[in-house]
């Protein structure tokens, strides 16, 4: 008799073929980079400068890069980090942006005016300038450039949630839920939130994948990830060097990163209509 | 004695466009068990008069610079949040104008109906569910377990104000506001829900106070009547007593132009004009300039309650049937 709006919108999902697939693909993934470390075939590190630029072999099943790695195990290991990436640095620009954009929408008067304001001088900050001086202050911690993405996107998604709570905190129902006696508190996580989840879903599926390519840009500038650590961001551009003469070298990473995207669109999409009680069809 | 008087309340708006005095200076009282009516054009008050001391108005801009509340002799305006929170939506229930957007779209109509008796009562999930369950039942809503775990855009509005008032109903509240709870039905149901408040009131033994335009609603409901027009009281008085012997023009004007069946006119007489600008100060009568009796009086000062009987009030300079 548990009859609330997650068991509901989770009976909705697995009706829904293409989110299910997209939800297996992203657990296998999610697995295999949780179990690399013992499944890889070789060493992220590991050379073989007699093999280098290898094609696509049964030994090395994606092919080598110009020193001789296996590529293969690299995507591997690069996907460890890009997919932490992406999850923590969505989560911390979801849990952030929701419940500042709550609070500020639902508030209103000066505390909204405060907090937008303060959004406003942060969108004024170029990203890498932030990234730069967190980095600067707290030394350089793969942690804390998934905390630092996060931070620098919870901005767009709490001005999506202040708008709709906006939109929405003077429709009767909340005027009920507060003549009934609501407290404020519930009345923004049990009355409010569910209400914007359809557009935080949709943008969720957009911040993940631009997470992953920002980590890729601060990478590329010696901010992220070091060699010969990888991840896929700097897997793509390594490729984008040799995309001539070994365009796999490209193609792999950029499949898997492509695949990933699909498989958390066609989840967030099913997320999105599942949570949505209009779209029951039984 | 009174479960509920309001003394001289007033409820301002303070914009960039100047105070809107939406409410300025009414009394009356409610007795247990007893229904009143407020009828007024839109825009004369009714509403803001309810949702003002019951703090369900944005503040600011809203702004009660005078008046007295009292519920059971205990001042509401001077109550703390957590106080009148524990009153409102337990001893006093409201139903509102729109079912269509008055349940929250993405909850049960279950999990919505548990709240007020999780919150007011102490009710655990199951026994709120239970107890929940008895008042969409009493509501006369067909199937009513498997209507809990149905969403608000399956119902009807018709459906949907019942659960309204199953939701207002199952902290048995002393006094119920309906705030214009039939306006957005058709015909057939709005008789149907009347009937069923009706019922319900006799059952509960509560006071109702019902806001409408409709003046076959407070005939049909109504024990007593108060008429509201740019945010003062009129005349107030037995819901006969108003609809027989009525003594303010307004009322007068309002009734006339009521269509009515029985008395089937070619044309039916309004009352030319429109509700004046309430940000605007008005010294005299705000009916002034609409009123066929007007004297240069009314134009100057507001008219002090004359009394017809103990329980008839009219508000008005002229003693237009005497």
């Amino acid at each position: 008799m548990s009859h609330s709006l997650w068991s509901d919108a989770w009976h909705r999902l697995l009706k829904n073929k293409l989110a299910i697939f997209g939800a297996a693909f992203l657990i296998f993934e999610i697995a295999i980079c949780i179990l690399t470390p013992w499944i890889a075939p070789y060493g992220f590190e590991t050379q073989n400068l007699e093999l280098t630029l290898a094609k696509p072999s049964l030994a090395h099943w994606f092919g080598t890069d110009n020193l001789g790695r296996d590529l293969f195990t690299r995507i591997l290991y690069g996907g460890r980090i890009s997919m932490t990436v992406g999850i923590l640095a969505s989560l911390v620009s979801v849990l952030v942006g929701v419940i500042y954009g709550a609070i500020s929408g639902f508030i209103g008067g000066k505390t909204d005016t405060v907090l937008m304001r303060i959004v406003d001088i942060l969108y004024a900050l170029p990203f890498i300038f932030l990234v730069i001086i967190l980095m600067v202050y707290f030394g350089r911690n793969i942690l804390l450039l998934f905390v630092a993405l996060g931070l620098t996107q919870w901005l767009t998604m709490a001005r999506i949630v202040r708008g709709q709570v906006i939109s929405l905190k003077h429709k009767e129902f909340i005027e009920a839920a507060k003549a009934v006696g609501v407290k404020t508190r519930y009345i923004i996580l049990k009355h409010l939130i569910p209400n914007t989840l359809g557009p935080v879903i949709v943008y969720l599926t957009l911040t993940i994948p631009s997470v992953i390519l920002e980590e890729a840009f601060l990478s590329f500038l010696g901010l992220g990830v070091q060699a010969p650590m990888a991840s896929w961001g700097t897997l793509i551009s390594s490729g984008v060097e040799v995309m001539e003469i070994a365009p796999w070298i490209l193609l792999f990473p950029a499949t898997m990163l492509s695949l990933t995207l699909f498989s958390l669109n066609f989840l967030g999409d099913g997320l999105r209509d599942a949570l949505d009680p209009k779209g029951a069809k039984d | 004695m009174a479960i509920l008087e309001i003394k001289n309340l007033k409820a301002h708006f303070h914009t960039r466009r100047g105070i809107i005095k939406a409410v300025n200076g009414i009394s009356y009282s409610l007795n247990p068990g007893e229904t009143l009516g407020i009828v007024g054009e839109s825009g004369s008050g009714k509403s803001v008069s309810q949702l003002s001391y019951l703090r369900l108005l944005p503040s600011p801009p809203l702004k009660i610079p005078d008046g007295e509340v009292l519920y059971r002799g205990e001042n509401i305006l001077g109550m703390s949040d957590e106080r009148l929170r524990s009153i409102r939506g337990d001893k006093i229930s409201m139903i509102f104008q729109e079912p269509m957007t008055s349940l929250n779209p993405y909850l049960t109509i279950g999990s919505q109906l548990t709240e007020p008796l999780m919150i007011h009562k102490g009710f655990s999930k199951p026994q709120a569910l239970k107890e929940a369950c008895k008042a969409l039942e009493r509501v006369g809503i067909p199937g009513a377990s498997k209507a809990m775990k149905v969403y608000p855009h399956e119902f009807s509005g018709g459906m949907r104000q019942r659960v309204m008032i199953a939701m207002a109903l199952t902290t048995k509240p002393e006094i119920l506001i309906a705030d214009e709870p039939t306006t957005a039905l058709d015909v057939t149901v709005q008789a149907q829900i009347l009937e069923l408040l009706k019922e319900i009131q006799k059952e509960n033994q509560m006071a109702i106070i019902l806001i409408t335009h409709d003046l076959g609603v407070i005939a049909g409901l109504a024990d007593k009547v108060v008429v509201m027009y740019a945010g003062r009281v009129f005349e107030k008085g037995p819901v006969e007593t108003l609809f027989e012997k009525s003594e303010h023009p307004y009322t007068r004007a309002l009734l006339r132009s009521t269509p009515r069946l029985d008395r089937l006119e070619e044309k039916i007489p309004v009352i030319g004009g429109s509700i004046p600008d309430l940000s605007q100060t008005h010294l005299g009568c705000p009916f002034y300039e609409r009123c066929e009796f007007r004297k240069e009086i009314c134009k100057a000062e507001f008219p002090k309650v004359r009394k017809i009987d103990p329980t008839h009030e009219s508000f008005c300079h002229v003693e237009i049937f005497k």
